[in-house]
């Protein structure tokens, strides 16, 4: 009744194969992002932007990343966290002018980037890296495989705590975002309007979830896909397994690192790196995907926006309203969050994406019982 | 006394009840089960196989026609002394044969006679410690499984291996992926490079999904497909790839009658329509000698018979393999 | 003798006592997954839980006494009493075996049949879950774990003494090694011999054994797979409850100890997850590999902290070599 597809056809393959095939999906989709890009800057205030909007932008991203690995490719990581601290650290590094030494002196500097590019490199560099760790898999899988990106968590957060280079020599070992505008507006630094800020993460968020879209129903798609349900099978049909796994680590670090560098420099500010990329940001981002649905664009969302206002919601509930000390607060989120993975894992493992199409399927035929 | 089965239906295109079974020589019952009927069952001696369909074949000829008027070309693949071992364990040993253009071409052996093993190492999924592949004239150097499918050579799993996760409609399209080349960036953009070629693609295995009479389950999720479908659909993947060898694993394990019927229609149509060349492993004997040009048998690893099923039928070897014989 | 060389050695015993409790953790993973195929990352949560619950207990906490608190207002803490050690260790462990009952009962009943991969996510929530019951039950704050009531009445003191001075009228150098290390290895060897011995001679080790190998087989010659799970799932809490007092005792009952959980996973790696003997080699090989790495490469050259990741990085090469692990046979991959 509210939701109907009666009157729909798709006359050629390329209709039947558009994101939103299904008519009203596509204008909810359209206001959703008039909303987002119109309605919502003239709105925003400090509070929304940086306790909700800003995190769920940016866990978004991460969530869309991670999930092209797990959801679409299957290949388990818990090193999230460490790419995130990749993709910081080479925009805070191409933010400020990548210094070159060599047998003790300076050998160049490469010129300060724009933060706008500077957000892409961190996404390219992350690929790299990215890739590198991904290259194992050929060779492990199923949880050893997740073990081992656990060495990619551990070992990069390590390296961005040791090597001074990282943080341009600073004493207190951490990174702080210079300030930097776009078009004259200011992006990073103390003094950031909140609408700049979002329209900024906004963007890359929109692409991210196209970009992601396109690939996951074209070839690429299928291949992880096919490597993700049996990758034997998927070997003897004629994918390369070991560039499909790569590809999707690849995808799926570009957009972790392009969610690392917002979350240092557009969202965070600054940044220590065992506090803000320790494998806690790695269980969370996958807890987002599980929640949210594997395999599942829109799970990425959802899952981000869950777990982002989770909390928030909790602590209104607990310290504002009932006055109950931050810590208990804390602890409950805990329980609620790995009891809610549970719940899901036993219920639904498909996620709130999955509970979505199932509420779509009661509204197409309701009040109607068939 | 060893007693014959009526067969209960002919597979093909005419019925072809079979007369006079209870009556066959307890010499050779299962023959008998095998039978195509008229009153084949009624000659007690050896040769009573007339070969109706398809004619024999002599190695030196490059190609004839069978009798229901198919071409078979030359040699397509040759396997050279084959011999693959897992340890201590020789699955197969020494094993030659070859599979023409444009044939259905039997690998039969009780279990663990190593047919399945043959299968892999067809399409490089097992690399043999010895011997040679020869596909298309020249010598197969060592290849990754992709590789081999990317050269043409799809196949379907003993136990079915489709992507549960998928529908119907996209585990077709995994089998056109050998032919999809836009890069990891077109497919970003999607519009332009990316769509035309999907929708180029999707034509094709549109074709496939009517050929195979599939259509209604198109976007239906494989995992809830029953088992002769989920068999149909692999079929289909393998068929989406355009293959020049379709090698199929036991096509009809698990299948009822009527199932078994449509799958050997579907066989026998790709290869009269697209004029694929078929290898196939079957248990069904009477399937087998009904569909195909030409039959390996194996045992124990070893090749214990090669030649048209009414030769295949009255090696010695093979009858002793398949009822057994008294080892003293 | 050598001055570097004593160094190193005293470095690679140190190492051994490590991994001794590596292994014991190790254990616990392999113990869960050999009959139930799970793969128990919350482990180390069950550690921490088990020692901290035990601390609570010793010192007459009120259970989530914060919490209730907060609810109503109220402004209890201690039940005013203390609990003898061995009282204690008895509770806890009762403790262990009716969470491991809930465990079995209310999670991983419903979760039956999934992907291996699946369950591996739920004990992650399983993990948040227990962390966050733990932390409000008795408070998060650093806790000393007591195992003795009173000081060195149950630890053999003399044993570091003696070592050293044997050592060093013998080579010229004293070795010193922790007691509470060397009480630790002895616990986990005679924790190990026990478990084997259950495992191999009794008859729920050889239901358990039955179980590990085929589900439905063991279930249609009359095992009971519930029974046999929670209490796999109880002896996993047992050696967590070990380990916990172990790693307790040396450095406090606080969150870095589920931590130990992880660094168990790459011994699992390089020992295989169903083998016991495996459990024991990878946690002594990890154990002296990252304390000599540090030791001789990661503190002089690299800046130290090594041992953060040394492990892992350990596992990952070694696996990308030998993918079946130090024990497993050779997979071969069928169609």
């Amino acid at each position: 009744m509210f939701y109907r597809e009666a009157g729909d056809f798709s006359t050629t393959y390329a209709e039947d194969q558009q994101t939103f095939p299904i008519k009203f999906d596509r204008y909810r989709y359209y206001v959703v992002l008039f909303i987002a890009i119109v309605v919502v800057p003239f709105f925003i205030n400090d509070y929304w932007a940086n306790s909700l909007l800003l995190p769920f932008l940016i866990y978004a991203i991460a969530a869309l990343g991670l999930n092209i690995l797990v959801g679409y490719c299957g290949q388990v990581s818990l090193g999230t966290g460490g790419f995130m601290a990749v993709g910081a650290y080479s925009c805070y590094k191409f933010m400020t002018g990548v210094d070159i030494w060599w047998g003790g002196e300076l050998l160049f500097r490469l010129p300060e980037f724009n933060i706008f590019f500077s957000v892409i490199m961190g996404g390219l560099m992350t690929a790299l890296v990215g890739v590198l760790f991904g290259l194992p898999s050929l060779r492990i899988k199923g949880f050893y495989l997740a073990v081992a990106t656990l060495a990619a968590q551990f070992f990069l957060v390590w390296l961005f705590n040791r090597v001074s280079w990282f943080y341009n020599y600073s004493a207190s070992g951490q990174i702080n975002a210079p300030e930097r505008d776009l078009f004259g507006v200011l992006i990073t630094g103390p003094s950031t309007e909140p609408w700049a800020t979002y329209l900024f993460c906004l963007f890359f968020t929109i692409v991210c979830a196209v970009i992601a879209r396109n690939m996951t129903r074209g070839s690429a798609g299928r291949k992880w896909m096919a490597i993700r349900d049996m990758d034997i099978a998927a070997e003897i049909i004629g994918v390369n397994p070991l560039r499909a796994k790569l590809t999707a680590f690849m995808v799926s670090s570009f957009f972790v690192g392009i969610s690392g560098a917002l979350f240092f420099a557009v969202y965070l500010g600054a940044v220590e790196v065992g506090e803000a990329f320790g494998i806690q940001k790695s269980f969370l981002v996958l807890f987002m995907i599980i929640i949210g649905g594997l395999g599942s664009i829109f799970g990425s969302f959802a899952g981000a926006a869950f777990l982002v206002l989770l909390p928030v919601a909790l602590k209104v509930v607990g310290v504002d309203w009932f006055g109950w000390p931050t810590d208990i607060v804390a602890h409950l989120n805990l329980v609620i969050v790995g009891g809610l993975i549970i719940v899901f894992l036993i219920a639904e493992p498909h996620g709130i994406a999955q509970l979505w199409r199932v509420a779509k399927e009661k509204l197409r035929l309701w009040p109607f019982p068939h | 006394m060893r007693r014959c089965r009526r067969l209960r239906r002919g597979w093909l295109r005419n019925e072809r009840a079979t007369r006079g079974c209870a009556d066959a020589p307890p010499a050779l019952p299962q023959l008998c089960q095998l039978a195509d009927g008229r009153a084949r069952c009624e000659v007690a001696d050896e040769l009573y196989w007339k070969d109706e369909g398809r004619g024999g074949v002599k190695d030196t000829v490059d190609s004839y026609v069978t009798a229901d008027g198919r071409t078979i070309g030359p040699v397509v693949m040759e396997m050279k002394n084959i011999t693959l071992r897992f340890g201590g364990v020789e699955a197969i040993k020494d094993i030659s044969f070859d599979i023409r253009e444009g044939e259905i071409r039997a690998i039969i052996g009780p279990n663990g006679a190593g047919k399945s093993s043959m299968l892999n190492v067809i399409s490089g999924f097992y690399v043999p410690q010895e011997g040679e592949v020869w596909y298309k004239g020249s010598r197969r150097p060592a290849m990754k499984p992709f590789q081999v499918a990317q050269q043409g050579i799809a196949r379907t799993f003993q136990n079915i291996a489709l992507f549960e996760g998928m529908s119907v409609l996209d585990n077709v399209m995994t089998g056109r992926l050998t032919h999809m080349k836009t890069g990891l960036f077109a497919q970003s953009l999607w519009k332009g490079k990316a769509e035309a070629e999907e929708v180029e693609n999707r034509e094709v295995a549109e074709k496939i999904i009517d050929f195979l009479e599939i259509q209604a389950i198109r976007k239906t999720p494989v995992a809830r497909l029953p088992y002769g479908l989920k068999k149909r659909v692999e079929l289909a993947r393998a068929l989406a790839a355009e293959p020049s060898i379709l090698l199929l694993d036991e096509p009809m394990a698990g299948m009822n009658v009527e199932e078994k019927e449509d799958m050997s229609r579907f066989i026998l149509d790709v290869n009269d329509e697209f004029g694929t060349t078929i290898a196939l492993i079957e248990h069904d004997m009477g399937v087998v000698m009904d569909l195909s040009d030409r039959v390996v048998v194996m045992d124990y690893g070893k090749k214990i018979g090669d030649g048209t099923p009414e030769e295949v039928r009255n090696n010695q070897d093979v009858i002793d393999a398949y009822l057994g014989v008294a080892h003293d | 003798m050598n001055e570097q060389l004593a160094f190193t050695i005293e470095v690679f015993a140190n190492g051994l006592m490590a991994g001794v409790l590596y292994a014991l953790v190790a254990l616990g993973f392999v113990l869960i997954y050999k009959a139930s195929g799970i793969f128990n990352y919350a482990q180390g949560v069950m550690a921490l839980f088990a020692a901290m619950t035990l601390v609570g207990i010793q010192n007459g906490q009120v259970p989530f006494a914060h919490l209730i608190n907060a609810i109503f207002g109220t402004d209890v803490h201690k039940f005013g009493w203390s609990v003898h050690s061995f009282a204690a260790i008895l509770l806890t462990v009762i403790v262990m075996i009716a969470l491991a009952w809930a465990v079995q009962r209310f999670v991983f009943r419903h979760l039956v049949g999934q992907e291996p991969i699946i369950l591996f996510m739920a004990t992650i929530g399983l993990a948040y879950f227990l962390e966050g019951v733990a932390d409000l039950m008795w408070g998060s704050e650093l806790k000393a774990l007591n195992v003795c009531a009173s000081e060195g009445n149950c630890l053999p003191q003399g044993m570091n003494v003696w070592l050293e001075g044997t050592t060093y009228e013998a080579l010229g150098y004293g070795f010193f090694i922790d007691n509470l290390d060397i009480v630790a290895s002895i616990v986990a060897a005679i924790l190990v011999i026990g478990l084997v011995m259950f495992a191999q001679y009794t008859k729920q080790g050889r239901a358990m054994r039955a179980v590990a190998d085929d589900h439905q087989a063991a279930l249609s010659v009359g095992v009971s797979l519930n029974f046999i799970w929670v209490l796999v799932w109880s002896l996993a809490g047992f050696v967590a409850l070990v380990a916990g007092i172990m790693w307790g005792a040396k450095s406090g009952v606080q969150f870095s100890l589920s931590l130990i959980a992880l660094k168990a996973l790459p011994v699992l790696m390089l020992g295989g997850f169903t083998s016991i003997p495996g459990a024991i080699v990878g946690g002594l090989i990890i154990g002296v590999g990252e304390k000599l790495f540090e030791f001789l490469i990661g503190a002089p050259y690299l800046g130290g902290a090594t041992e953060n990741w040394f492990a892992y990085m350990l596992a990952l090469l070694f696996l990308v070599f030998r993918p079946q692990g130090l024990f497993g046979e050779k997979i071969i991959e069928r169609v």
